[in-house]
């Protein structure tokens, strides 16, 4: 049949992955024209999306895929590995990156100088490049060369916004941000120096044979700080509000979407891919590190949240607060929490992009961020508030929406493991989650207008804007109710971890 | 203390890293802190260079002809890993002199402490 | 034994610099201070074998590095001081951070292998195979220009990636310089003043000689110290120094933007389309034995290809950070949003 032309084609897929928008990016800048770099963005992303997607396909049954860059044997040239985690978290990214950028083209246009457009969408395209590397790649350093890839286009892509407190934000994650890697870096330098390799799978197979010296306890000290910082964990999480905040909507909404996920998702792979759930779980005692930090992430970000003026801020803490969730599974660590970590990971970014994205789409219309500013909207844009509630309301957890699956199989892994004040700490931070909700639902449909809107102003938000929105909203509702394909693959790919899996 | 002869390179790397890490967290002059940042990276450079070095060897180019005998080198990955670090270093260290420029033009200063400050009031 | 004795007197310097380097005030000290630590720095490399990596500290931490600090503290005033007052207790905390992470650090060395051991862990298992072995699959004496641009070639492509990124980033940041009104120079038009024809004149001779030595450092790098970074850096350096002594416009026009921006692209998508081309001939990404007949052909070709993409787009982002520091024009603009 048509194997004959389709086979190499296929085989290649795990490069030409990042090869496509690595080459859209250079490609943005030589044209230099704003529309046609949003084409290019689009391209790519959707390319990059279907590929992501074959990948997954070919990985779901459990199928181990190893792409080595060079021909190179592993160890010594760098190697791509995927399997199903990796598979599902390329989905979750390039799915983001896809959805965000129709919803970007007339959201950028309010809040970045025309000029720089065409920049934002290089920059756009070199992050999902090395969010994309860094999760398909089986090699240590590697992970860092493509961190930092994606770690320097975010603090373009959140400084180009007019508003000049995006610069001192992405100032302020810059000089964190590289701090954090470069303590990946001595992470990944230590365990060389115990193992001698650079290869994932194969430190995987040395680690166990050094475990007791001092070298790989502090290696490891220094990849979950590093990582750490990277996924905003609670206490190093001050990047975040301001980068979130300051950053243009339809930036933020991809960010949010995906960069922190990214950063989960290498925990997870150097947790139990590379140290193995035992030398991590019982020689490292990392539950009892993790438990009290995911514990303090999910509560004290969600009563800030609720503290907040900003709604684009009083979101960004409820995303600190739902990094808490995914960071309480790896520290239950067993098969349901696990599955409701990973599973999260999905959840979270289309719970947080509708939710940003609804925001966005005000803040079009109102060029504003106070709540205050809301008052009234909720009748004046009623789509748009109809989906904050929806996507609201699974970002509490209410049954039939994607939200309640992920609690629900947290809360169950909680109680699996007999820990039941946790369990009902879940669900008590549930109740946050509506209070900082209502405030906003609250200002929308039970205050008086600012001022009449006289001339029409404010009108409901463009369709380009609505239609990525509602989107997602369908996808909350709809991975709310058939949830085979969304935690089957989660289950497989917990199951995999723990199993002692690659 | 023969420990710390043989380790003298890392206790230094630690040094460097902590003034590094302190210059950073506690000056409010953002410029400060790129600096800070830069000395952060280069101790941790010298950290893995340090883990390279093979006593007796001699630099990862091979040395022509063979009445040398058997050549001990050293070992060439982890100066491939650094030579990369130091082209990231220099990266971010343009991108917040960039930042830091425009931060000064719109604020009229460089102090972290001033630039709150001015936000909080606006 | 003497040149470890020298290893431990410059880094105890390395140590007393970084000291300094924290409690000057002057903005300008500190900057040629951190000059001088990572002269110092190549120093040590040189000491510990790593001659590749000093040759990149010295030209992109001595060299760029500090041109583009300079550059940003002409932007900010050059007499821009360390104004901070830090509450002690922020100091306290501070310090408290800074020393638990060098303690933990420290732990970590406790059961490090003895410095220099050859039998340590690091130097079994992968590099044998980069020291025994590259001379006869790759055929480069350079060891580290092998594992670079072959072994670990996919790294430096992400590496070019890196420097294009902040190529734009900067460009994007510092705005676009071709609508801007060309204005008087920021630097005094030194090329101009009688007093200085000498400087002008050596300048001039000296421009040549060093682009030569940057072509000299690209090529030769297979064979000893250098490569695409290095020669890159060496090349955009010769540019900074004419434009210095006559001025960025006169440069310009020589070396335009619009070219600068298309160079930029173009080194990355070298390197990319390096490993395209070995795709399209069957193989992986990046696998250079397919470049040629013979496989060791094949790998020259491919890590000349791409360390001249390396050294293109590095070459021109150096040119592009120093045109964007230069002409960046302070704006009126309303605070806030």
């Amino acid at each position: 049949m048509s194997d004959h032309f389709i086979d190499p084609f296929i085989a290649q897929l795990p490069a030409l992955q990042i090869l496509i928008p690595l080459l859209a990016a250079p490609l943005c800048v030589i044209l230099h024209h704003r529309r046609t770099a949003w084409v290019l963005a689009m391209i790519a992303s959707y390319c990059s999306l279907a590929i992501a997607l074959l990948l997954l396909q070919q990985t779901s049954d459990g199928t181990v895929i190893s792409y080595a860059m060079g021909n190179w044997a592993p160890p010594w040239g760098i190697e791509y590995r995927i399997d199903i985690l990796s598979a599902f978290v390329l989905v979750i990214v390039s799915m983001v990156s896809s959805i965000t950028l129709p919803y970007a083209l007339r959201s950028l246009e309010k809040e970045v100088y025309d000029n720089k457009l065409y920049l934002l969408y290089a920059g756009w395209l070199v992050v999902l490049t090395g969010l994309l590397g860094m999760t398909i790649t089986g090699d240590a350093f590697n992970v860092f060369v493509f961190l930092e890839i994606s770690s320097l286009a975010s603090y373009l892509i959140i400084a180009l916004n007019r508003d000049r407190r995006a610069l001192t934000a992405a100032f302020q994650y810059l000089l964190l941000g590289t701090v954090g890697a470069s303590f990946i870096l001595l992470g990944i330098g230590l365990l060389y120096q115990m193992t001698g390799t650079l290869n994932m799978a194969d430190l995987a197979q040395r680690l166990p044979l050094v475990s007791h010296a001092s070298g790989v306890r502090t290696a490891f000290a220094f990849l979950i700080v590093g990582l750490g910082i990277k996924a905003a964990i609670f206490p190093m999480h001050s990047w975040l509000a301001g980068a979130y905040r300051f950053a243009p909507s339809a930036v933020t909404v991809f960010l949010a979407g995906s960069a922190t996920k990214v950063s989960i998702y290498l925990l997870l792979r150097f947790i139990y891919s590379i140290y193995g759930s035992e030398l991590a779980f019982e020689q490292l005692h990392l539950s009892s590190i993790l438990l009290p930090l995911a514990l303090l992430s999910i509560v004290i970000p969600s009563m800030v949240a609720i503290n907040q003026k900003s709604f684009k801020r009083l979101l960004a803490f409820s995303s600190i607060s739902q990094i808490g969730y995914m960071v309480l599974g790896i520290a239950i660590n067993n098969q349901a929490a696990l599955s409701a970590t990973i599973l999260h990971l999905f959840n979270h970014a289309i719970i947080k992009a509708a939710l940003f994205m609804s925001m966005g789409a005000v803040f079009y219309q109102i060029s504003g961020h106070r709540i205050k500013s809301l008052a009234g909207l909720g009748h004046l844009m009623p789509f748009t508030f109809a989906a904050f509630i929806l996507a609201g309301l699974s970002l509490i957890g209410v049954p039939l929406t994607a939200g309640f699956i992920s609690k629900w199989y947290l809360v169950i892994g909680a109680l699996n493991a007999g820990w039941w004040p946790v369990a009902a700490l879940i669900l008590f931070s549930s109740l946050l989650a509506v209070a900082y909700i209502w405030k906003i639902v609250e200002a929308a449909y039970f205050k008086p207008p600012l001022s009449p809107n006289t001339t029409g102003a404010i009108k409901e938000a463009p369709l380009s804007m609505l239609l990525p929105l509602y989107l997602l909203v369908t996808a909350n509702i709809y991975f709310g109710l058939n949830t085979q394909w969304s935690v089957g693959t989660a289950s497989k790919a917990a199951a995999m971890l723990l199993g002692g899996g690659q | 203390m023969q420990w710390f002869y043989s380790h003298f390179n890392y206790v230094l790397a630690v040094l460097l890293l902590v003034i590094g890490l302190y210059t950073i967290l506690s000056s409010h002059n953002l410029f400060k802190k790129l600096l800070g940042l830069s000395i952060f990276q280069v101790s941790i450079s010298l950290f893995y260079i340090s883990v390279g070095k093979v006593s007796g060897g001699t630099a990862p180019i091979l040395i022509g002809d063979s009445t040398q005998g058997e050549v001990l080198y050293s070992n060439p990955l982890p100066h491939v890993l650094i030579l990369t670090a130091i082209v990231v270093g220099v990266a971010t260290l343009s991108l917040g002199l960039a930042l830091l420029v425009r931060i000064h033009n719109a604020y009229g200063t460089i102090e972290e402490d001033e630039v709150s400050a001015k936000d909080r009031n606006q | 034994m003497t040149s470890l004795w020298l290893n431990a007197v410059l880094l105890i310097f390395l140590f007393i610099i970084s000291i300094s380097i924290l409690r000057t005030r002057k903005l300008f000290s500190a900057i040629m201070l951190t000059s001088l630590f990572s002269l110092l720095c190549a120093a040590v490399f040189v000491g510990l074998d790593a001659v590749d990596v000093a040759f990149t500290e010295a030209a992109v931490g001595a060299g760029i590095s500090t041109v583009l600090m300079l550059g940003a503290l002409a932007l900010i005033g050059s007499n821009a001081e360390d104004r901070s007052h830090t509450s002690t207790h922020r100091k306290a905390f501070a310090m408290c951070v800074s020393l638990f992470t060098g303690a933990v650090l420290l732990y970590g060395t406790i059961d490090m292998p003895r410095f220099g051991d050859h039998r340590a862990p690091a130097h079994q298992h992968v590099a044998p195979r980069y020291i025994n072995t590259s001379p006869q699959e790759i055929g480069l004496p350079n060891m580290v220009t092998s594992v670079l641009a072959s072994y670990r070639g996919y790294d430096t492509m992400g590496e070019t990636l890196v420097v294009f990124t902040a190529g734009i980033a900067v460009f994007g940041l510092l705005g676009n310089v071709l609508k801007r009104q060309r204005e008087k120079d920021v630097l005094p038009d030194v090329g101009e003043h009688d007093g200085e024809i000498v400087l002008g004149i050596f300048a001039k001779l000296m421009v040549a000689p060093i682009i030569l030595f940057a072509l000299y450092v690209q090529f030769h790098g297979d064979f000893g110290p250098g490569g695409g970074f290095q020669a890159g850096v060496i090349f955009a350096a010769a540019l900074v120094l004419y434009a210095l002594v006559f001025s960025v416009e006169s440069l310009m026009l020589a070396v335009p933007l619009r070219a600068i921006r298309i160079l930029m692209a173009a080194g990355i998508t070298l390197y990319a389309g390096t490993g395209i081309t070995t795709m399209l001939l069957g193989g992986q990404f990046l696998d250079y034995n397919l470049l040629a007949h013979n496989p060791v052909h094949g790998q020259h070709y491919g890590v000349f290809i791409v360390e001249l993409g390396v050294g293109i787009s590095v070459g021109a982002v150096m040119l592009s950070l120093f045109y964007s520091f230069m002409n960046y024009r302070p704006q009126q603009r309303r605070p806030g949003k």
